[in-house]
């Protein structure tokens, strides 16, 4: 128990604090001196800012293409599918889950390979910012089904019925009657498109081409640039971020549907 | 039910396209791994399973399994241990804080991955002065693993209630004999589906993993990174990931007889 306590929330502490210091600009060490001169760059680079909101816009494209595309099927699932297919179903978008994150962005590199299939309909946006968004939509898909899916199973039948009953068109009755139900699903389901994209800097490398995303940012002064306080001052980003997020959704009840 | 059948063609064509749309790529690596060009001429020119032999004598991707399995071993493990302690702590005992640690428990899911690979490397560096390895990769490793854990054991106890633990402390059995006569073997099941998800978990995982592995470990994951930007071993790396694809219908297969349909969707969240 004391584990997460010190080890993960410790972490995160030190990290805030490691943010606070510099690097030797000469010999790479650490200088443990209290400044804000990496929130200062964060905030005044041109480049951080751009690479910031190309990562907040990308993980929002991810979880609306996630919406729109989880809805049709979790919809059928749940409400038109027999049991039968229902089982079926459940399973067929449960298993890419289980498949390995890095081999699921790898095939997509085969998918838009110039020369590859989608190229050969003359269909593929090649490497970049569109691949990346449709890469990782692909990716969180299932977190998205899944929440759905379970909202509308416990939708009952009868409200359903009932609204086509008292005259209202199948458009009517998805506004009014499916949708209220759907929100707090699709929000549960967006803090992991949103949270997971945020984060993620290997499948941009895979299909992103020269894109960066604050995860490279992250990594590559970590590992490549040595910097650890930088990397700490921009991995407290999609943090804030994510704390935003979550107070902000907290009000919709979708908090309980993870 | 209500749906018109207009509504319900629609419905049926879309999630049909949807699945083509997931299953499409993953189809592509495995036929692909038999494709003779080497540069995945598409469509392939021939078909050939040479690629799969060679793949079997690459010693790289071969040692990199043993050590994914180890670490994923370990990892889960300790996950099982930490999680199953945490979810009896939180479910049977009310004391200060308790809703706050049960969110605290789900952070490192809700948190990029790449925020928790950094803080975990930047603990084991700074605060302890640990060097990664071994070491630090299957800690880090534990930490997220321990919330599916914990995630199907607390949903296990909570539908059990305490009535059956408290009849056996009434009959005289002691806090431990009643863990492990009572306790334990009703959360049996639980507690192998949260293993087995760690499991898959720990052997995919690389954002974690670049980060807390430090140089001298190379987990699968890392393997296949380092050698996917390398052309003449694209076949290679195509053959292992089209393994692992086919290997991904194990876990989904151990679920499924573990339990129904429903427990392994709660499992997979």
């Amino acid at each position: 128990m004391l584990w997460l306590a010190v080890l993960y929330l410790g972490s995160l502490a030190a990290l805030f604090l490691t943010s606070l210091w510099t690097v030797d600009a000469f010999g790479g060490n650490i200088e443990r001196v209290w400044n804000l001169d990496n929130y200062r760059d964060l905030l005044t680079l041109d480049v951080y800012r751009t690479i910031t909101v190309r990562t907040l816009l990308t993980a929002a494209a991810v979880t609306v293409i996630d919406a729109l595309l989880a809805f049709p099927i979790a919809l059928y699932m749940a409400k038109v599918a027999s049991p039968r297919m229902q089982r079926w179903l459940v399973i067929a978008v449960l298993t890419p889950l289980w498949a390995s994150y890095l081999v699921k962005a790898y095939a997509w590199r085969g998918m838009f390979a110039t020369g590859g299939p989608l190229d050969s309909v003359g269909a593929s946006p090649g490497y970049g910012l569109a691949a990346t968004v449709l890469t990782l939509a692909y990716l969180w898909l299932p977190y998205m089904i899944l929440p759905m899916y379970a909202g509308l199973e416990r939708l009952p039948n009868s409200l359903i019925e009932a609204s086509a009953d008292l005259g209202a068109s199948t458009a009517t009755t998805m506004r009014r009657v499916v949708f209220p139900v759907l929100l707090p699903a699709a929000v549960a389901g967006s803090i992991f498109t949103f949270s997971l994209t945020l984060g993620d800097y290997i499948a941009v490398k895979i299909v992103g081409g020269a894109n960066q995303m604050l995860g490279n940012v992250v990594y590559d002064s970590f590992l490549t640039g040595n910097n650890l306080p930088f990397a700490a001052a921009v991995a407290t980003i999609p943090v804030a971020v994510m704390l935003v997020y979550l107070t902000a959704v907290r009000r919709t009840g979708a908090l309980d549907a993870l | 039910m209500s749906f018109s059948r207009t509504t319900r063609a629609v419905l049926v064509a879309f999630s049909a396209l949807v699945l083509l749309f997931v299953y499409a790529p993953l189809a592509l690596v495995v036929l692909n791994s038999f494709n003779t060009s080497r540069t995945f001429e598409w469509p392939p020119p021939g078909l050939t399973t040479q690629w799969w032999a060679a793949t079997m004598d690459s010693s790289g991707a071969r040692n990199a399994v043993v050590v994914s399995v180890e670490v994923a071993l370990m990892a889960t493990a300790l996950a099982l241990v930490l999680g199953t302690m945490a979810a009896l702590a939180l479910q049977r005992f009310r004391f200060f804080g308790r809703d706050t640690l049960s969110l605290l428990i789900v952070l490192p899911i809700a948190l990029p991955g790449v925020v928790t690979g950094i803080a975990l490397a930047n603990a084991f560096l700074t605060m302890f002065g640990i060097q990664l390895g071994l070491f630090s990769l299957v800690v880090s490793h534990a930490t997220f693993c321990m919330v599916t854990v914990f995630n199907n054991a607390i949903a296990r106890l909570r539908r059990l209630g305490g009535n059956l633990e408290e009849a056996s402390m009434d009959l005289g059995a002691g806090t431990f004999r009643t863990f492990w006569s009572v306790t334990l073997p009703m959360m049996r099941s639980a507690l192998l589906a949260g293993a087995l998800l760690s499991f898959a978990l720990s052997f995919d995982e690389i954002i974690v993993t670049t980060f807390t592995a430090g140089s001298g470990v190379q987990t699968l994951p890392i393997w296949i990174y380092q050698n996917l930007f390398r052309p003449n071993q694209a076949p290679v790396v195509n053959v292992v990931a089209a393994a692992l694809i086919v290997a991904s219908v194990i876990p989904i297969w151990l679920s499924q007889k573990l339990a129904g349909t429903d427990e392994s969707v709660a499992a997979a969240r």
